[in-house]
């Protein structure tokens, strides 16, 4: 995973609640058994009328939000279904971090492990700035994780929360699974004292 | 005063570090053929093994077809998933595998408890989201990602925060023609789409208590539909005898001292839970989403609200785009909604039970002029059961189609869609846009709902039916 310290990117705002992954990427592009290549599938059903041309009322097809990196959202983004392809997506199309009033908690673990890095905001916050954006198109905004902060213009600022664990591992690019195959002796340790068929063990 | 997530969740952790998530151990790892293909490169890229190559188990069932099964599958792109999870199960050396043409395989919540793999005390995951269903038994069990699915391969365990604790008591019991279905879609009403984030919710009382084990199923199925990351239910003795004598589950006096743990696992009087909800079982009426999330549900006597009735901006926002996507007018009687098709089947209500009330409204009648319904059981062995009970003959007499198991409808991955305008009364979980095909409408319903709206043609209240029969 690549290390993720500061971004620097243009954002676009989906003025609605409840995006849920089926809305991300709809299932009929799931079937690729590569993590790449699902950013053209992005919104599928916003994005593209029904004969495949761009729905041109869409945000990320107006001139101003096509280099977007930022997504700002309402509550419960990413609900729904366990699957990856959702930050798969967003990152092949080029976001790396979303902000919104709350997320869907597997689609927040997945973010993370592929360092696209979802920000939680108070609603007030994040209607501040959809106004901030709607009033200035093509804005940049900033994101300092190691100040846990998101600026913007007119001294825009807003300060997040974030698990000092996660956190550590975005910065550093850390890919968890040799961080917990160091563990090995607790793993099998644990497996010792658990050989019972009802436990870590089959008929 | 330990709770019945505190006593399971104590017993799997690994590695405890003070500002981390634990460790903790998982006693048993589903996979299908759409989130595990990422997770094997993933491991081959790395040079990395499957640690426990006899705690993974498969199945197919996202994308299979439910009516031409025979290999190649003429979508190219599914049989490259079916063909990727065959050749990863012989090359990690997977113990137990159910393919497409096993006898066993089924929709993955549907098989493993069936097969005796999912466990009461135990850890479960799969990267699905409705692995929130073996709850049910009271195990610990949840959604993953792709990467978590990689990372569980690799070392059979997972960083995890243990969530908030929320108890949702059932008080009193559901009236005849009311299911699980109803209670879960009034219990995600009451705690909206997002009302459960964060949360595991233990699902209580004597509402709870009184439903049959495929009914705790459809209850803990749902709870990540308002968002909480699982939903348990502390096991008695109807779990212990469902378990009992299935093919994986422990045999004998191995049997006994597990199930002697298992009736120890319950939430001590007196634990406090970060926050309580009680819901009037005895009042809840069968309902019927009118929305594009799982929380927008009314009663199908009522009407689909108007969104100026919501006081939270958001929902008011949610309500227009769902009401215009429905193609909903405000004030419409649910039950005057037409339907072009009607599911029933997913990991939701796809069990025997589910088909046997489905059955008990279809049985002498047929379904309405212009209306196409799918039965996808949810494994060979309820296929098996069904046919042997005449329920399937009783779907095929009254014109449904009777199908091969997989997750079919619920979410338009194989051939099963329903066209862009048209309406489907569906027994599975989600009513997002586009979920059952581009453009198309769902509502959920219970099984008995579903069916009662396959002969009306319309939504409709199954007691109008099953209390008359």
């Amino acid at each position: 995973m690549e290390p993720f310290v500061t971004l620097k990117a243009v954002a676009a705002v989906l003025d609605r609640p409840n995006v849920d992954t089926d809305l991300i990427i709809p299932k009929q592009f799931l079937k690729r058994i590569e993590r790449s290549g699902f950013g053209r599938f992005l919104f599928n059903d916003l994005r593209f009328k029904t004969d495949g041309t761009e729905n041109p009322d869409f945000i990320l097809n107006q001139p101003a939000y096509r280099g977007a990196g930022i997504l700002v959202s309402r509550e419960n983004f990413g609900c729904g279904s366990s699957r990856e392809h959702a930050p798969w997506a967003l990152m092949d199309y080029g976001f790396r971090a979303v902000i919104s009033p709350s997320f869907g908690d597997i689609f927040k673990n997945n973010s993370f492990k592929n360092g696209l890095l979802p920000i939680e905001l108070p609603a007030g916050r994040v209607s501040e700035l959809m106004k901030l954006i709607g009033d200035n198109p093509g804005l940049t905004l900033e994101i300092d994780l190691p100040a846990q902060a998101v600026r913007g213009p007119k001294g825009f600022r807003a300060d997040f929360e974030i698990d000092a664990f996660r956190k550590e591992l975005l910065l550093n690019g850390w890919d968890d699974i040799s961080l917990t195959l160091k563990k090995e002796d607790l793993i099998q340790a644990y497996e010792e004292g658990h050989n019972r068929p009802w436990q870590a063990a089959v008929v | 005063m330990a709770s019945l997530l505190e006593k399971i969740w104590e017993a799997h952790v690994v590695d405890r570090a003070p500002g981390q998530p634990d460790l903790l151990y998982i006693d048993r790892h589903l996979i299908h053929e759409v989130t595990s293909p990422q997770a094997f490169e993933g491991l081959k890229a790395a040079g990395r093994r499957v640690r426990r190559p006899d705690l993974t188990f498969g199945v197919i069932d996202h994308s299979i077809p439910t009516d031409d099964r025979r290999r190649p599958l003429k979508d190219e792109v599914a049989e490259a998933q079916l063909a990727a999870l065959e050749k990863n199960q012989a090359e990690f050396g997977l113990k137990v595998f159910f393919g497409a043409d096993d006898p066993r395989q089924g929709v993955i919540h549907v098989t493993m408890p069936e097969q005796g793999l999912t466990l009461p005390g135990g850890t479960v995951v799969c990267g699905d989201s409705h692995t929130a269903t073996h709850g049910a038994f009271g195990a610990v069990s949840f959604g993953i990602g792709s990467s978590e699915v990689e990372h569980v391969l690799a070392t059979q365990t997972l960083y995890q925060y243990k969530p908030r604790e929320l108890a949702v008591e059932a008080a009193g019991r559901l009236a005849p023609g009311v299911a699980a279905k109803d209670l879960i879609l009034q219990i995600i009403h009451a705690l909206g789409v997002g009302g459960g984030s964060g949360y595991a919710i233990e699902y209580m009382g004597e509402g709870v208590r009184a439903l049959s084990m495929e009914s705790r199923m459809t209850l803990a199925n749902m709870s990540i539909e308002c968002g909480a990351k699982m939903g348990l239910i502390a096991p008695d003795e109807l779990t212990v005898e469902y378990v009992r004598g299935r093919p994986f589950a422990p045999q004998g006096r191995d049997f006994d001292e597990a199930a002697r743990w298992w009736q120890t696992l319950f939430t001590d009087p007196g634990h406090h839970f970060a926050r309580a909800v009680t819901v009037e079982a005895a009042q809840v009426v069968p309902r019927v989403t009118w929305g594009t999330n799982p929380a927008q549900s009314v009663g199908l006597e009522d009407r689909a609200p108007a969104p100026d009735s919501f006081d939270d901006p958001i929902e008011r926002l949610a309500a227009e785009k769902a009401l215009a996507y429905q193609g909903l007018k405000p004030g419409t009687k649910m039950s005057d909604v037409p339907v072009d098709y009607v599911f029933i089947g997913s990991c939701t209500n796809g069990r025997i039970e589910d088909l046997r009330e489905a059955a008990r409204i279809m049985r002498g009648r047929k379904v309405a002029a212009n209306v196409t319904v799918l039965v996808a059981p949810g494994s060979g062995p309820v296929k098996a059961q069904a046919e042997k009970e005449g329920l399937a003959a009783v779907f095929v007499e009254a014109g449904c189609q009777w199908r091969y198991p997989g997750c079919s409808m619920c979410l338009g991955m194989n051939p099963d869609l329903a066209p862009a305008g048209k309406r489907c009364a569906s027994t599975s979980n989600r009513n997002f846009e586009g979920r059952q095909g581009r453009d198309s409408r769902t509502h959920l319903v219970s099984p008995a709902s579903a069916a009662a709206a396959a002969v009306r043609g319309r939504l409709t209240d199954p007691r109008n039916f099953c209390l008359a029969d």
